[in-house]
Order: C-alpha cells, then sequence, then structure tokens
C-alpha cells in the first residue's frame, strides 16, 4: 500500500481552501434566506 | 349513593391526575432506592459511562430547552420589542422550572445533595469548566427566581417588593443573558476534553459555540411549542393582550429561529470542512449525523421560512417540535449516542428503566408545576391592578373588557 501524506501546503489549499470558499457562500446564503424570509414583510418605513 | 359533582366543582379524578399521581409515587420509591442503594442499585451507570441519561435529557437538553426565558426576555427588554411582552412570563416560569429541575435531577446524579453549594463556598475548582457551568447555573437560577418573583408577590398581594424587582426588570434581564451565554456554551466545552471519546463528527473546537447558537433555536422553539400547549390546554387563563399578541410571538419567533438554524447549519458544515471529516460521512455515524443535521436542522429551518414567508402558523408550530426534537437528539448524540463510539456494543451505555422513570418523574413534576402557577398566578394575563402593558401602535389605548378570566387570587391577600 503506498503511504500517502499531506503537506502543509495541501493543508492550506485544500482543507482551508474549502472552509473559506464555504464561508463565502454562507455569507451568500444567508443574505439571500434573509431575503428569502422578510420578502412578504410590510414595509413599516414607507406608508 | 350518589356519586354527583356538584356543578361548578370539577372532579381531582381526571386521566392527567392519576396518570401524574402513579408516576410521583414510582419516582418516590425509585428516589428513595437512589439515596439508599446507590447510583449502582437504580442506573446502569459504569466507569467507562460516568454520564448516562440523567445528564443527557434532564441536565444538557433541559439546559438547552430553558433557554426561552433569556431569548424572549432579551428580545423585549434589551432589543425593545414590546410586542413580545406577553411571552415573557410564561417563557420565564419555563425557564425557572427548567433549571430548578435541573438542579433537582442533578442531586440525583451527584448524591449528597446538601454538598451541592460546596464547589462555590468551601472549595472552588476555578480551573475547572464544571465549576464555571455550576456557577453560572447556581446564579442564573437565583436570577430566574427574582425575575419570577413579581408575579407570585402579585398573587400575595406585595405590592412594594414587587415593585421593586419590577424596576430591576433590565438589569436582571442582562445579567441572565451574560449567564446563559457564559452556560450554554460551557456545557458544549465540557466535551472538548474528551477528543478521543467523542465520535470525530460530533467533536470539535466549536463545540461551545454549536451549543450556544442551538440552545438559541431551542429556547425560540420551545416559546412556540410551550405557547401551543398552554393555548390548548389552558386557553381560559388568557387574557385579550396575551391571545392577541400570541400570533405575532408564533411568526417572530420563527423568523428568529429559522434564521439561527441557517447559521447553526452553514456552521456545522464549516465545522465539518475546518476539520476535513468529509469522508467520516460515509460511514454510518455519517447517516445519523446526516440525518441529524438534514433533518433535524435543514428541514425545520426549511419549514420556519416558508411558514413565515407563507404566514402558516400551524407550519411554525411543527417545526418548532421537529427542531425540539432535533436539539434533544443533538444532545442525546454529544453526550451518549456518539459517546464511546469505539467501545464494544456490550460496553455500551443503555439506561435501566429506572433512570428513565426519574427523567419522566422530573418532567412530570415540572409540568404540574407549570400547571398550578400558571392557575393561580399571573401568568397569561396582567391583573389589571399591576397592569403595564403597553399598546402598540394602532391598539386602542384602553380595553375596559380586559379581564375576563378568573383571577385566582391567594386566599390571603396581603398589602392594599
Amino acid at each position: 500500500m503506498e503511504n500517502q501524506f499531506y503537506t502543509l501546503h495541501d493543508f492550506l489549499v485544500y482543507t482551508k481552501g474549502a472552509a473559506y470558499l464555504l464561508m463565502a457562500v454562507s455569507v451568500l446564503g444567508l443574505l439571500g434566506f434573509w431575503l428569502y424570509i422578510t420578502g412578504r414583510d410590510e414595509d413599516t418605513f414607507i406608508k | 349513593m350518589n356519586t354527583d359533582i356538584p356543578a361548578g366543582k370539577k372532579s381531582w379524578f381526571t386521566p392527567f391526575n392519576v396518570v401524574a399521581t402513579i408516576i410521583i409515587l414510582i419516582g418516590a420509591v425509585i428516589t428513595f432506592l437512589r439515596f439508599t442503594k446507590g447510583l449502582g442499585g437504580v442506573t446502569n451507570l459504569s466507569d467507562n459511562n460516568p454520564w448516562g441519561l440523567w445528564i443527557a435529557f434532564d441536565l444538557l437538553c433541559g439546559v438547552a430547552l430553558a433557554a426561552g426565558g433569556y431569548c424572549t426576555s432579551a428580545a423585549c427588554y434589551v432589543f425593545g420589542l414590546k410586542r413580545y411582552h406577553s411571552a415573557v412570563r410564561p417563557a420565564i416560569l419555563t425557564a425557572f422550572l427548567g433549571y430548578s429541575l435541573v438542579v433537582f435531577a442533578l442531586s440525583y446524579d451527584v448524591g449528597r445533595p446538601w454538598r451541592l453549594p460546596y464547589p462555590f463556598f468551601v472549595q472552588q475548582g476555578t480551573t475547572s469548566v464544571l465549576f464555571e457551568v455550576g456557577l453560572c447555573v447556581f446564579l442564573y437560577l437565583i436570577t430566574l427566581f427574582v425575575e419570577w418573583l413579581p408575579s407570585c408577590l402579585e398573587w400575595l398581594g406585595f405590592r412594594k417588593p414587587r415593585d421593586l424587582i419590577v424596576r430591576a426588570t433590565l438589569a436582571l434581564t442582562i445579567f441572565g443573558v451574560v449567564l446563559s451565554t457564559m452556560h450554554q456554551s460551557s456545557l458544549g466545552a465540557l466535551y472538548l476534553i474528551a477528543p478521543s471519546k467523542l465520535h470525530p463528527l460530533w467533536y470539535s473546537s466549536y463545540l461551545p459555540l454549536f451549543f450556544f447558537i442551538s440552545s438559541i433555536a431551542a429556547g425560540l422553539s420551545m416559546v412556540i411549542f410551550e405557547g401551543t400547549l398552554s393555548h390548548y390546554y389552558m386557553h381560559d387563563k388568557m387574557d385579550k393582550t396575551y391571545l392577541s399578541e400570541h400570533d405575532s410571538v408564533v411568526r417572530g419567533f420563527s423568523k428568529g429561529a429559522a434564521l439561527v438554524l441557517a447559521g447553526y447549519f452553514l456552521l456545522k458544515v464549516i465545522g465539518i470542512a475546518l476539520d476535513d471529516k468529509w469522508d467520516y460521512l460515509l460511514t454510518s455515524y455519517g447517516a445519523w449525523f446526516l440525518l441529524e443535521l438534514l433533518g433535524f436542522v435543514a428541514l425545520p429551518c426549511f419549514l420556519f421560512a416558508i411558514a413565515v414567508r407563507e404566514q402558516k402558523l400551524k407550519l411554525c408550530r411543527w417545526a418548532a417540535v421537529l427542531t425540539v426534537l432535533g436539539i434533544v437528539l443533538n444532545r442525546f448524540n454529544v453526550s451518549w449516542f456518539a459517546f464511546n463510539w469505539q467501545l464494544a456494543p456490550a460496553d455500551r451505555y443503555f439506561p435501566s428503566w429506572m433512570e428513565i422513570a426519574i427523567s419522566v418523574y422530573v418532567v412530570t413534576i415540572g409540568v404540574l408545576l407549570f400547571r398550578f402557577i400558571s392557575t393561580y398566578m399571573p401568568i397569561f394575563y396582567e391583573d389589571p391592578q399591576y397592569r403595564e402593558h403597553v399598546p402598540h401602535e394602532g391598539e386602542e389605548e384602553e380595553r375596559p373588557e380586559f379581564v375576563e378570566h378568573k383571577l385566582h387570587r391567594h386566599p390571603q391577600t396581603f398589602g392594599h
């Protein structure tokens, strides 16, 4: 069986890279989610 | 023999009372066994599994599900959302009873209840997370007691001390929120000490954050769930203000729960990514983890969102039930199902029937106390003599028909 080893470079590129991408997607996703659930709220500022 | 019940007098002999009495009697017998024969006499706890159902359910679930108290009072008094004012007293009562029963149940686990104050007054273990949890719960229980006192003092007719406490509401709320933030997260931090025992999918350095955020969702959902049950069984104890604000509470708290659950779901996924634990998702524990995450976090989040957008209150209530079940499942997973996961099946823990019976006994005591207090004290209504309700925009200032319920004032009314 071949021995596999991971470098710091692998960790930074793949593990942390995936986490940072997910964070960016999460922020955008939460923003969209917020707009979705408040989409039909009555506007309390403009009358 | 005349068995007719006089008009106006309700029979004590109801199915609920009979079942509750049986549970209390069984609980009393097991309590005697627990304190005479020790843990080994009534539980399946062992050196491998020193924490069992009483910690998983009575303590971890109890504390998380009692979070409605700080969520509601923070929403009303800190964030100024006065439209949730009528939900504060039921939420505070639920939290107060929840925490009281947590301490009550804890005395079964640790034994020698008279030594409960020792960690604070005799020998402080200031380097322990458990000390911080204990101190916060101790202080928060006192805070909740003081927050609950006004309704009791109104019932007894003590106006001056009641007014004094009401003036300190904001300070008490802030103190309660700070303490809750600390110990809700610290309960998760307790498990940071066991990375080799807790399954990697549940173990994370972010456990304190997960516990804290999920407690907010649990608290908001419990307010909806408890309000729904109270609406069904204690409708006659509610005044018009409570009834008119109830739907707004369900809508607002559902919106909050949807956002919190969305954040919680994303943080859990990011937690998996940061520790690179994707491979574990393909195992049987992974399937169980995905069931918890998708079925009891993502699904209720989605249902809350649809319900809020489409104004479907019934769906909000079902989503709240699902969220409460999800939090219970999460606490069970962390402290029981995914704990000691590498042990042989024969060494794994399963509670004895007496452990389960004590947990049922504790919940029954809570329900009975809640029913007694909310029947006799102003929990779902405001006593007109102490009325503080601030009318909303567009709401009538005065409502002469305000009192429609029976005031069960304490027979020995003081003051006035």
